[in-house]
């Protein structure tokens, strides 16, 4: 069992932190990397990119938003108990080396993906300016997190209820107006991600993007996460998870995530109506 | 008059014993289920199936098996009753006996070489070595088989499949210590995630796992060698030599249009979902899989086999194999191509698929298809086959399952450069002995081979052992 030591509920309980003793996979884990995890016997294998590790404690941490039967089940896991099966590190790491300017994009849960790709390229000498939303300011993760990686965080709320009203791609067109931009990172839901990948394709700057395909094993073996990038298949979990986002066919990838949507909502609905029993 | 009747008796004889037929599961009950199609022999009837062997003293079928089990003598106990002693004899070569006795393609190896194949049927090795097995595991005395004296020497196993476990439970009666990982969070590779529960119970491969940890084999699973660790640091925590048994685990795609749509599985995905895990019992197991109602399956090896009956089960109207060749040329055993045809899977020879159609939500619904004809013979001997023009035509389809084989999986082979590849990306490695152009580093099935069967695995596997018992008794 890899067991979790800390749990933390964030964005009102929707989102929520794991930190698990995996020491083997906190000794190598690289920011970009994912772990496949697995809650119990009968569970499904989850890809979550590490939000952060702590190699000294042994421990890695990943962030998850609950909406379906697998990330809810892990979501009733507390600390002391634990994932049957945790797997990593997994992909390739995000190539970190210094080019001026940097912007990171993050949304929602990809925030916490994003947050550790902050940190290094700040590290490695940039000039880190992050830009993170959420629908409304209650749903809005590692706000102080992303001040500490960054020089400059800008903060937006589909609703207006915090920072900036509007969304993160209005604030990265400012950005991309005002500053010399060298690489953007974008990373968050497939919408977000095409959006600020067409607007950066406009000012002909690099995009990186992380993509959360499904996955069964992780390493190469069954495609199932391949995605069409420059007219060609690669597979996220070998090739990326991190890729040319200009290049990236968001269409396909965006169906090729909904493959499952009518299973899963059966299977969630299952496992409420069991809770609730 | 004498010899008259002389023959008579000898055809009676004959007569008296034709090969056992090992009982099923009836096609139209079968296909609903996953249950295993083949049922076992009684006693009886492996007993009788054994006194048909004529006890040769050189026997053919021996040559004709990769890891040499002394057929004869196994066959003996069995007619004689002693099942116990039958096992263990089995045991000293091979020691996946429930397994092999189920998939290994005996109609080319021991049982394509037997003298009563000439005229008769050969004896039914493999049901007699299946027999052999599960009788140990339903009444057996579990009295493990004696073990060398501890040399104190480590060595990893990279990889739970069937070279893997071979090597494994070699090394361990050799006295040394024997760490198996295992990417996956089970152990057993290609008998756990691809054949399927109706060919291969995974409680069997549970077992045999199970023997081997009794015997001493640690299985560490969730470990991604080349990931979580690499074969130098394998060597720095102290193990003295290497096994690479990590499979051909890189899917091949048929490079067609349309091949990204949703419902368009790898071999490798829809095998390890339906198998690995456990998603035809969904939802009490949480992986989902698309069920097809038009089911088009590219291949015809026994992956293909084994993907179409699978996709039977799951409650499909029609399921059928594409081949570009004709059937003469398809790869999979006959017993296989036999059961699928039994269970009405159709199949469509001489066809090539040309391109696949999808609705709005980006599922497959169709996909146009192009008829062949057999040209002059190929690289692989085999004829070539050549598209008839304007032969194009459709088919609905809502699930594809491509299973036109594997190649090399890059991963571990890329974390260390000191493996030198052939031009596919197979690792190179001694025909004899399986040693790599890295010290200490073994490497045998199908990451050398390019894929085949479980049986060859385990027969390289047979043979690294012997050279790294060797290597750690005498030296490189």
């Amino acid at each position: 069992m890899f067991e979790i030591v800390k749990r933390k509920e964030m964005a009102q309980g929707t989102v929520v932190l794991n930190e698990i003793k995996a020491p083997k996979i906190a000794a190598k884990a690289k920011p970009g990397q994912f772990v496949i995890l697995k809650a119990n016997e009968t569970g499904e294998r989850i890809p979550l990119t590490m939000a952060y590790t702590d190699p000294e404690k042994g421990i890695i941490a990943v962030i998850y938003q609950v909406v379906g039967k697998s990330t809810a089940l892990f979501s009733t896991l507390q600390e002391g108990q634990g994932f049957q099966d945790v797997i990593g590190p997994l992909g390739k790491a995000t190539e970190i080396e210094k080019l001026g300017t940097v912007v990171c994009v993050g949304g929602g849960t990809g925030v916490a993906v994003m947050h550790p790709i902050t940190k290094a390229m700040k590290e490695a000498g940039n000039h880190v300016i992050a830009i993170i939303g959420a629908r409304t300011r209650d749903l809005l993760i590692l706000e102080e997190e992303m001040k500490a990686a960054s020089h400059d965080l800008r903060v937006c709320t589909d609703d207006g209820s915090y920072g900036h009203h509007g969304f993160v791609t209005d604030v990265l067109k400012q950005t991309l107006e005002k500053e010399d931009v060298k690489l953007v990172v974008g990373i968050g839901p497939v919408p977000m991600m095409k959006f600020v990948t067409k607007m950066t394709k406009e000012y002909n700057v690099k995009t990186l993007v992380s993509l959360n395909s499904i996955m069964v094993d992780g390493t190469g073996m069954c495609g199932c996460c391949r995605v069409s990038v420059g007219g060609e298949t690669r597979f996220a979990c070998v090739d990326g998870p991190e890729f040319d986002g200009h290049l990236v066919d968001f269409e396909e990838l965006s169906k090729r995530l909904q493959a499952y949507t009518d299973m899963e909502k059966e299977s969630y609905e299952q496992f409420k109506c069991a809770c609730q029993s | 008059m004498g010899e008259k009747n002389d023959k008579k008796e000898k055809k009676s004889k004959k007569e008296k014993l034709p090969r056992q037929q090992m009982p099923e599961q009836k096609a139209d009950v079968r296909k609903h289920n996953f249950d295993e199609v083949p049922l076992g022999y009684t006693k009886q009837m492996a007993m009788q199936e054994a006194s048909r062997c004529l006890q040769c003293k050189k026997p053919a079928c021996v040559e004709g098996c990769p890891v040499e089990i002394d057929i004869p003598e196994f066959i003996r106990y069995i007619q004689a009753g002693d099942f116990t002693k039958a096992i263990r004899h089995i045991w000293q070569r091979n020691s996946l006996p429930a397994i092999c006795g189920r998939v290994c393609p005996q109609e080319d190896q021991c049982e394509g070489l037997c003298i009563l194949g000439k005229k008769d049927e050969p004896v039914a090795i493999g049901h007699l070595e299946r027999f052999a097995a599960d009788y140990e595991r339903h009444y057996g005395t579990g009295e493990l088989p004696p073990k060398a004296e501890s040399t104190g020497k480590r060595v990893a196993v990279v990889g739970s499949g069937p070279s893997g476990l071979t090597v494994a439970g070699d090394l361990i009666l050799k006295g040394h210590e024997v760490t198996v990982f295992e990417a996956f969070h089970k152990g057993g590779g290609v008998l756990i995630y691809g054949i399927p529960e109706f060919r291969l119970p995974k409680e069997i491969v549970a077992q045999e796992l199970n023997f081997l940890e009794r015997l001493g084999v640690k299985i560490q699973c969730n470990e991604v060698v080349g990931k979580t660790t690499t074969l130098d640091e394998l060597f720095e925590e102290g193990y003295e030599a290497i096994y690479l048994g990590v499979g051909a685990g890189l899917p091949r795609f048929l490079n067609i249009p349309g091949e990204n749509l949703v419902g368009i599985y790898s071999a490798n995905e829809y095998l390890t979902r339906a198998n690995l895990m456990k998603a035809y019992r969904f939802p009490e197991y949480d992986t989902p899989l698309v069920k097809g109602k038009d089911v088009a399956v590219f291949g015809a090896g026994n992956v293909a086999m084994d993907a179409a009956r699978t996709a039977m089960r799951m409650g499909a109207d029609n399921v059928r194999i594409i081949y570009r060749r004709s059937r003469e040329e398809m790869p999979a055993r006959e017993a296989e191509i036999h059961h699928a045809e039994e269970e009405g899977i159709q199949f469509y020879l001489l066809t090539a698929p040309t391109r696949f159609m999808g609705n709005d939500q980006g599922r497959v619904s169709g996909m146009e298809c192009l008829q062949m004809e057999l040209g002059e013979p190929d690289d692989s001997g085999r004829r070539r086959p050549l598209p008839v023009k304007g032969s194009e035509f459709q088919l609905d389809c809502d699930l594809a399952v491509i299973a036109v084989g594997a190649g090399a999986n890059p991963l571990l082979t890329q974390s260390t450069p000191e493996l030198q590849l052939n031009k596919w990306g197979y690792v190179i490695a001694d025909e004899k002995t399986g040693k790599t152009t890295k010290k200490g580093v073994w490497a045998g099935g199908d990451i050398v081979t390019g894929a085949a069967t479980v049986i060859l695995a385990a027969g390289a596997g047979r043979q690294c052992s012997n050279s790294i018992h060797d290597y750690l008794t005498i030296g490189w």
